[in-house]
């Protein structure tokens, strides 16, 4: 199968990746994610038949840890890196965008 | 001659017959820095009030003798989080990230005793094989600065090519820590997966990262990796009990020694004569001393590439959706809602290259593609380790050639994203199958340096450092060192 990536693909993986790209940036992206995509379809040679995937660096069991409390870190620390703060929570714009901007 | 020519047990040695001090080596590392890093531009954050303060502090508190890196210095990759010291991961998007705790090997390394100096260049998040994908500056190969110093641990690299330090930390997902020391004539050890913690490692290929010595000499990297292996309870990867010590089979013959040679990996079509030339040579070595060396197979070489950028990049999109301009890190103006401002802090934040890769694995992991590459390649995956594990079953080790050329241009390849893909053809299967491999300087091409790498099984470094230190007695090339004045190597 051969791919053809379109500009509107492009977007729309954008999309899900939080990314935006300007207009005149999209078929330069459609082109070089074709080429990419073109060589990992190579893979379509491979037969993988009953071929368990890899996840994995290493084959591991579950690890677990005894559950108890330990003392966390502390707020202040915590927030050394955030930009902005109102009253000790982080703040952010809008959640929801209902046509008000800012509210 | 400078002191940091000197190996670190020699350092240790001198340390402790008082001939000289922690505080005059650092003396040393710094001045070494202001003299040649505006040319070579390793390094991205130098602490040198901190780490003169500690090399003093050690100084009074008398060096422990059995401790052989106590009061040494050492270099940082800047992805690996240094508590109160600018981490960056040479992005936009952490250019004012000041971490509040260390990562494992950070409290290791404090542990054993040695300083860091400084944070190091790299390729933005750890993607990139020439560290310019920087978002702050080139780094240029001390061999022959026209050139780069391989990626994306080029900093690390290149800090200990040009003598500013002797020991840098790397990471390496899929050749990170290889090949740049092999563009610059130095020993680099990827780990087995699970052999150094990767807690404080920023994640790039979280089933592929691992993190290594860059040194100039095998027992060096050896003495180091000693320093930073072992279970950790922050990393639930991480291998169980003790790491062993990784330089007692250092010193012993490789005689009988069963070494592989994958046939794929000679290919002159696609790997520069001049490598295959040198590794050959490295081949006649080993047989002097009394190794078997016999031509092996991995067939699924072909495929490698394909599976470790699907693979790599989808862990890369899940990754990076962490960077979203909340918590820390860079944050975008102006945003009128969250939405917005998590797309406009991402897109102004990651550098192209960034982006491609998770774009890459966005679409590998998005509805309809899922089945026909993410799955894929993790079956694939699972082809290409059973081929290492089957060539163990009768061999030791395996040797092969670390890249496909020596150090190219800068600017050369950064046009050509799939290009530079293409040439971590010899690396990047190691890290898919989880093995340990080093890079070990075997020669020149040109003038410029060419490295091998002995692959290993599964925690098996100790023979990798055994083999590799063999060679380094029976030649000299590792005594080669890049002349920064532009002239020929010696």
């Amino acid at each position: 199968m051969s791919t053809g990536i379109t500009e509107e693909q492009v977007r729309e993986i954008a999309r899900l990746a939080k990314l935006e790209f300007e207009d005149k940036e999209l078929p330069v992206f459609a082109d070089e994610l074709e080429n990419i995509v073109e060589m990992v379809e190579k893979l379509e040679q491979v037969n993988t038949k009953n071929v368990p995937g890899t996840y994995h660096g290493i084959v591991l069991d579950s690890v677990m840890r005894e559950d108890k409390a330990e003392e966390g870190t502390d707020r202040d620390e915590l927030f050394s890196n955030v930009k902005e703060t109102e009253e000790g929570f982080i703040k952010v714009p809008a959640m929801i965008d209902n046509g008000e901007a800012g509210a | 001659m400078s002191l940091l020519d000197h190996t670190l047990e020699e350092l240790h040695q001198m340390l402790v017959n008082k001939e000289t001090t922690s505080e005059q080596i650092m003396e040393e590392v710094f001045r070494r820095i202001e003299e040649t890093d505006e040319q070579v531009g390793a390094f991205l954050t130098v602490t040198k009030e901190e780490a003169m303060e500690k090399a003093r502090q050690m100084d009074k508190e008398g060096i422990d003798e059995n401790n052989v890196l106590s009061g040494l210095p050492i270099g940082i990759k800047d992805n690996i989080v240094t508590k109160g010291v600018l981490t960056t991961a040479a992005s936009k998007m952490l250019e004012d990230f000041v971490p509040i705790y260390n990562a494992t090997v950070m409290d290791k390394l404090e542990a054993a005793g040695m300083i860091s100096v400084g944070k190091l260049n790299m390729d933005e998040f750890a993607m990139g094989g020439s560290t310019e994908n920087s978002a702050f500056k080139i780094t240029r190969n001390p061999w022959d600065l026209n050139k780069v110093p391989g990626g994306s641990s080029g900093g690390s690299a290149a800090a200990v090519a040009a003598g500013q330090v002797p020991v840098s930390l790397g990471t390496d997902t899929g050749g990170s820590i290889r090949q740049p020391a092999a563009y610059t004539g130095l020993v680099g050890m990827k780990p087995t997966y699970g052999r150094v913690s990767r807690y404080g490692l920023i994640a790039f290929g979280s089933s592929l990262d691992q993190i290594g010595p860059i040194t100039r000499t095998v027992k060096d990297n050896a003495l180091v990796l000693n320093a930073i292996s072992g279970e950790d309870e922050k990393d639930s990867t991480t291998h169980p009990g003790e790491a062993p010590d990784f330089t007692e089979g250092i010193g012993e013959s490789v005689k009988g020694l069963r070494i592989g040679f994958p046939k794929e990996y000679v290919n002159e079509d696609v790997i520069d004569p001049g490598i295959v030339k040198a590794v050959r040579a490295a081949i006649a070595k080993y047989r002097e001393m009394g190794a078997i060396v016999e031509q092996v197979s991995l067939p699924h070489s072909d495929y490698a590439i394909a599976s470790y950028y699907i693979l790599a990049s989808a862990e890369a999109a899940s990754n990076l959706q962490r960077f979203d301009g909340i918590r820390y890190g860079y944050r975008a103006e102006d945003a009128k809602t969250l939405e917005e401002l998590y797309v406009k802090t991402r897109s102004e934040g990651f550098g192209d290259e960034v982006k491609r890769r998770i774009m890459l694995g966005t679409y590998s992991l998005s509805s309809g593609f899922i089945d026909e590459h993410f799955v894929k390649a993790a079956q694939v995956r699972t082809l290409i380790r059973q081929d290492f594990e089957k060539v163990f079953e009768n061999y030791d080790m395996i040797l092969a050639p670390v890249t496909t050329t020596t150090a190219f241009n800068i600017g050369g390849r950064i046009e050509d994203p799939l290009a530079m893909y293409l040439a971590d053809l010899m690396t990047v299967s190691v890290n898919l199958a989880g093995v340990p491999a080093l890079s070990v300087p075997c020669g020149f091409s040109n003038g410029l340096p060419v490295g091998m790498q002995l692959i290993g099984k599964h925690f098996d470094e100790k023979t990798l450092y055994r083999a590799a230190y063999a060679f380094e007695q029976a030649t000299d090339h590792h005594k080669q060192k890049a002349d920064l004045n532009g002239g020929e190597a010696k």
